[in-house]
């Protein structure tokens, strides 16, 4: 453990305000709340966000999981996970179900969260009407009035054009029937996990200088329509490896002459799975 | 079947940053560089990193620049994760441009002024041819110097501001915003956007600058002057109760003049564009200028068209640690959304398709 800076690198009067943005973050679920965000040793885009959350509320009990993708072993992932090992000293674990705060982008785990985990989101665009109206100034008094007609137009037009939403990822939420969310890059298919999830869900942007939060038990809903509800979209095939059918898949090429694998893409699911006896179509192959 | 779960990403990134090391060497038979000959013979791009990290340190940031490989927003970018590490123990007073030792000090709007015109150290006139002179190693002549004079050299703003005809400094209203506290709101006030100008890209304030210069939020700039030189820092420890000097700054001010034609409020004048850096940086505190000039339209009741013009295009994007973060950051890997897009585009090919067979 490096000893030449503070607990998990920030000083304590950045911890307690970004923690003071948290709990604002919490009590609007949803919310958008600014913050003195810092330049931090990772670059922007790497989650800094993220880890000026994790910094803030992790303590030297915590045991830390880190993925990226859903993987624990992709590169950001493991230079996260060293960053927190350097300077907090805290355990680090890949098993979903011993960590008590999980950070992770693009992801959310497969296993069902508990109250007493933590899910921190890196978040690089914390504003959902970004892509349709440009200047923040102009987006805060959209919230503030709760004006979003103009994403429920762009959902419109996506089923009269193409007959259903083309959103597959970062896929509009509204939190606690009152703001729209950007729920981050993760996949439609794990919109619906947000949901009345027990664990607390923290969203960090940094770049942006972002916080927002989904406290336990909130209502989490996918924007749609009565007659086109929100429906999940994920490849049609069972994981190779353990077997899942109902598990979120990557799809891996083989070869150039068409060879496709689809795997887990969360990797302590798969593996919790595969020791528990189950094995897909192409377990003994890869071994 | 060839396929392995990509592991071993620990030991790719050790392995990564032993060889980024060796790079950065380079061959061991050429002599290493020290901090000590970039902080003295790159002095410019120590200036440039010093701005753009925002830290006035040029041993510091001759480091940054070795370890970066001369990569200057690479060494912009360590200054700034090491700068916001550091303890504030004190505010500085607003520095004296007007009382700063100068070097150089030009004005294009008056043919000689009161304490003259003064080139200094500048590429202004030199014929870009290279120097294979330079190819080998040698001092160069000695340069003729002059005795110093302690004639005044009175800012070009406050001799125009004597006949009234251009804008005030305005008043001082409370502690300036601090944008690497405080996150940006909007509207923006022109000490916060200034502040986003000085450690803005300078490429990026280049652009808008001279695309505000051809027509995309016009104004004709005059250089009413610019002048580089040493200032003094001071600050008043409060267990002291008076100012101390705690050291010098090398500082490039520019001062912008244009034309206004008046409005409902006020009166004809010229308005003025400003520009303060760390370093000998014309380009930057000229560029500085013309930006800050443009995003005042709004204030001077002009239309508001162009891009230099609009405050939150500007301070949004000026900032290129935060830019190159953002755009680097695509290089991560992607795959999980990416793979949410294939079965979107393969269902919407395919129902594209069904449509087509039931039209035939």
């Amino acid at each position: 453990m490096n000893t030449g800076y503070n607990f998990a690198y920030l000083d304590e009067q950045t911890k307690r305000m970004v923690r003071r943005a948290i709990l604002k973050a919490v009590a609007i679920p949803g919310h958008q709340v600014p913050f003195g965000s810092r330049e931090m040793p990772l670059p922007y885009g790497w989650g800094t966000g993220g880890i000026q959350v994790t910094a803030s509320i992790i303590g030297a009990d915590d045991v830390l999981k880190v993925i990226d993708q859903g993987a624990d072993d992709t590169t950001n992932a493991v230079s996260i996970r060293r960053f927190f090992a350097r300077t907090a000293g805290v355990t680090p674990t890949t098993r979903t179900a011993e960590a008590t705060v999980i950070q992770t982008r693009h992801r959310i785990p497969e296993l069902p969260l508990r109250e007493d985990q933590i899910l921190v989101y890196q978040v690089p665009q914390p504003e959902p009407l970004s892509r349709l109206e440009s200047s923040r100034a102009e987006t805060r008094r959209m919230h503030a009035l709760s004006e979003y007609g103009l994403m429920h137009v762009k959902l419109y037009e996506d089923i009269t054009r193409y007959g259903h939403v083309s959103i597959s990822h970062d896929y509009p939420v509204m939190v606690n029937g009152r703001y729209l969310m950007a729920p981050s890059p993760i996949p439609a298919f794990d919109n619906p996990k947000m949901h009345m999830m027990p664990a607390l869900q923290l969203f960090g942007a940094g770049r942006e200088k972002r916080i927002y939060a989904v406290p336990p038990y909130t209502a989490v809903h996918s924007l749609d329509f009565d007659d086109h509800p929100f429906r999940l979209t994920r490849a049609p095939h069972a994981c190779g490896l353990c077997g899942a059918t109902d598990s979120y898949l990557d799809e891996v090429v083989l070869d150039d002459r068409g060879g496709r694998l689809f795997v887990c893409s969360d990797t302590d699911h798969c593996e919790t799975r595969r020791a528990a006896g189950h094995a897909g179509p192409d377990a003994l192959a890869a071994e | 079947m060839p396929y392995v779960a990509v592991k071993g990403g620990e030991r790719a990134i050790d392995n990564a940053h032993a060889w980024l090391a060796e790079a950065r060497r380079g061959d061991p038979a050429v002599a290493e560089v020290g901090t000590g000959q970039i902080a003295e013979q790159l002095g410019r791009a120590v200036d440039r990193v010093m701005a753009e990290g925002s830290l006035y340190d040029r041993e510091l940031a001759a480091l940054a620049i070795k370890q970066a490989q001369g990569d200057l927003i690479e060494a912009a970018f360590l200054l700034r994760a090491y700068r916001t590490t550091l303890p504030r123990f004190a505010h500085a007073a607003p520095v004296e441009t007007a009382a700063m030792l100068l070097r150089r000090r030009i004005s294009a709007v008056y043919k000689d002024l009161p304490g003259g015109q003064m080139l200094g150290p500048t590429y202004d006139y030199t014929h870009r041819l290279l120097d294979f002179a330079l190819l080998a190693e040698g001092a160069p002549p000695a340069a003729p110097e002059a005795a110093a004079t302690d004639k005044p050299m009175p800012r070009v703003s406050d001799i125009l501001g004597g006949e009234g005809l251009i804008e005030g400094d305005g008043e001082a209203n409370g502690e300036p915003g601090d944008l690497t506290r405080e996150p940006l709101s909007f509207p923006a006030g022109r000490d916060v956007r200034l502040q986003a100008l000085a450690r803005g890209d300078e490429g990026f304030m280049l652009a808008l600058g001279y695309s505000s210069q051809r027509g995309w939020g016009g104004s004709h700039p005059f250089v009413g002057e610019i002048r580089i030189g040493e200032a003094a820092v001071e600050i008043t420890p409060p267990e002291l109760g008076f100012a101390i000097d705690i050291g010098d700054v090398t500082l490039t001010e520019c001062q912008m003049v244009t034309q206004f034609k008046g409005s409902k409020t006020l009166p004809p004048q010229f308005t003025r564009g400003y520009g303060l850096t760390f370093g000998h940086a014309d380009r930057r505190a000229m560029a500085m200028a013309l930006v800050d000039r443009a995003m005042r339209a709004e204030e001077l009741g002009e239309d508001v068209t162009a891009p230099a013009q609009n405050v939150e295009f500007v301070v949004y994007h000026c900032d290129n640690i935060e830019a190159t973060g953002f755009v680097e950051h695509l290089k991560l890997p992607h795959y999980v959304d990416f793979q949410s897009e294939l079965e979107t585009i393969r269902r919407l090919r395919a129902e594209a398709a069904q449509l087509q067979e039931a039209a035939e």
